[in-house]
């Protein structure tokens, strides 16, 4: 992975300085809360429900063994003692004090991380496939250009006050697993339209997705462009959208506003025509300086080993829940004899996302042992360890079913995203976890997950949409209604290659009402579905109607 | 000009402390981090002493985002606020009762009539 040269590392370092002493200045007075607001959270400091809370950036969602530890360390001694991962595939931390965020930014520094741009309207942390560099169906590692685009995005003096936030995300692979379609810009490496399979490799470039209040699915802007273009592409739609982007109106800023405003025709034009104004070679990195980054993420020595081993084979066939495990958590490495396995921070029950310090550091334990010393995040707050051999499979599930996290639900209906929600965020109308918490206990039983298969539930507190709960197979937003909280539900989104805007059911549930309305869905599913059929696809052939009627019959029975 | 709208009452101050994020209470004895020992406004003056005292604390950053939340007193005595985003706020989060102030008054969540 990559690690900070000299100008990264005296970078973070100075940043770390100068806010501590943006903090002392606060303490002291010198500074107004309106003065320090905008400052703290260039530095991921935010004021949540009950404290503080600091968002740790973890670029494309990648981790050292090491980083991890120093979480852990940080969580225990500063917060208490557990973190929550993000549909950002950042961490967070609850508990915060103001007076010691400095002294936590320091032991970022000593690991190589920061919070630097993980709030304010600037370009946020860019995210990735957490299965990025080891995916069988990749074309290319995407977290070279993540790298780059960060290098390139961190504190650009254009593009560090934009009218409103923006999120990039890339993916590699032939499935989309980074939601690309649902970011400001999505680019997905492709090869040439016309050399095929022995050409070069470029990007296709979508923008104007976005979730929140005005959710859309983004648009095709270049089918294809140059690797050597990338950054002068990026900076011209960065300019057209900083120049012509709304300010007026925080609801209204994001650039998806603007390309559906002038529509996707006109904001080509105008992005083409910047770009022809640029030099490409002047604002891309110099080939030895994308060569330097690309050498970090030169995949480690594999030992030269067979698909299936038999050590594997008989394990499997001893241990039932081992073999669901594998089935279901693990995920197909491009290297035979390995394999890439998602550790589900889904406990039944359990806050998605949370994981303690002492699960932390079990976790680094068995990145060292088990997959190189690294750990990936995913969008769906899981981690992953991406290349563990498969030989070690059953070793490294003993270790984690001594208490860690490994719940084989890996995509299945208990896999729910949810966002804190009301427990935690200030923005917050309702809460998340508990209705992810009550859903997760109904649907508890292995079988029952495996015989709906997969199924995405996405749980949002408000909306602004962190759940992104617009891009669940079933989508939940919470919401106040008269003074209690209600549940909102839609059907039929999907984040990956068919990227899709869920659509609302019908009128607003109570929280202890949503076990059952989901029941009634998953039913009408089973009893719908075609042999080998997922629910999102059924949904997709048969059209939302069925699952509205069965929806409105729950409404009847709970009103009678 | 029309009149400020009157908050609704009975009302206590709620803030964040600056240094520590901790949500606090303006009490008889100044600040408090005990909801319980938070002053009751149950008129319109007493609301504008509450609104005077968190302006004059936020001026000495003391404390941040200090504003007044209409509450009812529990059974047990103890002001619980009428919206459920303060109730929340007051005790701590509802899925880890092991922390906030729930966890660090016992008695608080039973006294304030929390249902999970």
């Amino acid at each position: 992975m990559y690690r900070y040269d000299e100008f990264d590392t005296a970078f973070v370092r100075d940043r770390v300085a100068q806010f501590s002493t943006q903090v002392e200045r606060r303490l002291s007075g010198a500074l107004t809360e309106d003065e320090f607001k905008p400052l703290r959270l260039q530095n991921g400091v935010y004021l949540q429900l009950h404290a503080y809370m600091l968002r740790i950036a973890i670029p494309y969602g990648t981790l050292s063994a090491r980083q991890l530890r120093q979480l852990a360390l940080i969580g225990e001694r500063f917060d208490r003692g557990y973190g929550h991962f993000t549909t950002r595939q950042n961490l967070q931390f609850n508990w915060i004090q103001l007076k010691d965020v400095p002294e936590i930014l320091s032991l970022l520094a000593d690991v190589e991380m920061h919070a630097i741009q993980t709030s304010g309207n600037c370009i946020r942390n860019v995210t990735a496939d957490q299965f990025a560099g080891v995916a069988a169906d990749e074309i290319e590692d995407p977290r070279p250009v993540a790298e780059l685009i960060r290098q390139w995005s961190t504190a650009h003096p254009e593009f560090s006050f934009l009218p409103r936030k923006f999120k990039i995300a890339v993916t590699g692979a032939d499935d989309d697993r980074a939601a690309v379609a649902v970011h400001d810009i999505g680019l997905r490496i492709v090869r040439h339209p016309e050399t095929g399979e022995t050409g070069e490799t470029g990007f296709a470039v979508l923008v104007g997705g976005g979730l929140g209040r005005t959710p859309m699915v983004g648009k095709w802007v270049r089918d294809f462009l140059p690797k050597p273009h990338l950054l002068a592409y990026l900076e011209a739609l960065m300019r057209v959208y900083n120049a012509e982007g709304r300010r007026d109106n925080k609801y209204k800023a994001r650039v998806k506003i603007l390309v559906h405003e002038i529509g996707i025709e006109a904001f080509r034009d105008r992005v083409e025509a910047e770009f022809v104004q640029l030099d490409p070679a002047r604002i891309q990195a110099d080939a030895e300086e994308v060569a330097r980054i690309a050498r970090y993420f030169a995949p480690p020595a594999y030992a030269d080993l067979a698909d299936n081993p038999s050590a594997l084979r008989r394990a499997r066939a001893a241990n039932g829940e081992f073999d669901r495990w594998v089935a279901q958590n693990g995920f197909p490495h491009k290297v035979p004899g390995y394999q890439a396995v998602t550790l589900s921070l889904k406990g039944i029950g359990e806050a998605p996302g949370d994981i303690t310090s002492a699960g932390m550091r079990l976790v680094a334990d068995l990145a060292v042992r088990h997959s190189q010393g690294e750990i990936r995040v995913t969008h769906a707050q899981n981690l992953v360890l991406p290349d563990v051999r498969q030989d070690e499979l059953f070793d490294l599930w003993q270790a984690l079913a001594a208490g860690g996290p490994a719940t084989a639900n890996a995509g299945l209906i208990t896999d729910i995203i949810a966002c804190p929600g009301l427990d935690y965020c200030a923005l917050a109308t309702a809460r998340s976890i508990p209705i992810a918490q009550a859903l997760s206990t109904r649907f508890a039983a292995p079988e029952r997950q495996q015989e709906i298969g997969p199924l995405a539930i996405k749980i949002s507190g408000c909306i602004n949409a962190c759940g992104h709960h617009h891009v669940g197979h079933i989508g939940i937003l919470g919401l106040e209604k008269r003074g209690e909280e209600s549940y909102q539900i839609t059907l039929g989104g999907d984040a990956g290659n068919d990227s899709a805007i869920g659509e609302i059911l019908g009128p607003g549930l109570g929280a202890s009402e949503v076990p059952d309305a989901i029941e009634r869905l998953v039913e009408t599913y089973l009893d719908q579905r075609q042999p080998g059929e997922t629910f999102v696809n059924t949904v997709r052939r048969i059209g939302v109607q069925p699952f509205k009627t069965a929806f409105a019959r729950e409404l009847h029975h709970d009103a009678a | 000009m029309s009149a400020a709208k009157p908050p609704p009452l009975p009302a206590i101050l709620i803030a964040n402390d600056l240094l520590s994020g901790d949500v606090v209470f303006y009490g008889d004895g100044g600040w408090t981090r005990h909801p319980a020992e938070a002053l009751l406004a149950e008129d319109v003056a007493a609301a504008g002493r509450l609104t005077a005292a968190g302006a004059e604390a936020m001026r000495l950053n003391r404390v941040v985002d200090a504003y007044l939340v209409d509450v009812e007193l529990s059974a047990g005595g103890v002001p619980v606020p009428r919206h459920f985003r303060e109730r929340f706020r007051l005790l701590g989060p509802t899925i880890r009762p092991d922390l906030g102030k729930q966890a660090e008054f016992p008695g608080l969540a039973a006294q304030s009539g929390r249902t999970r």
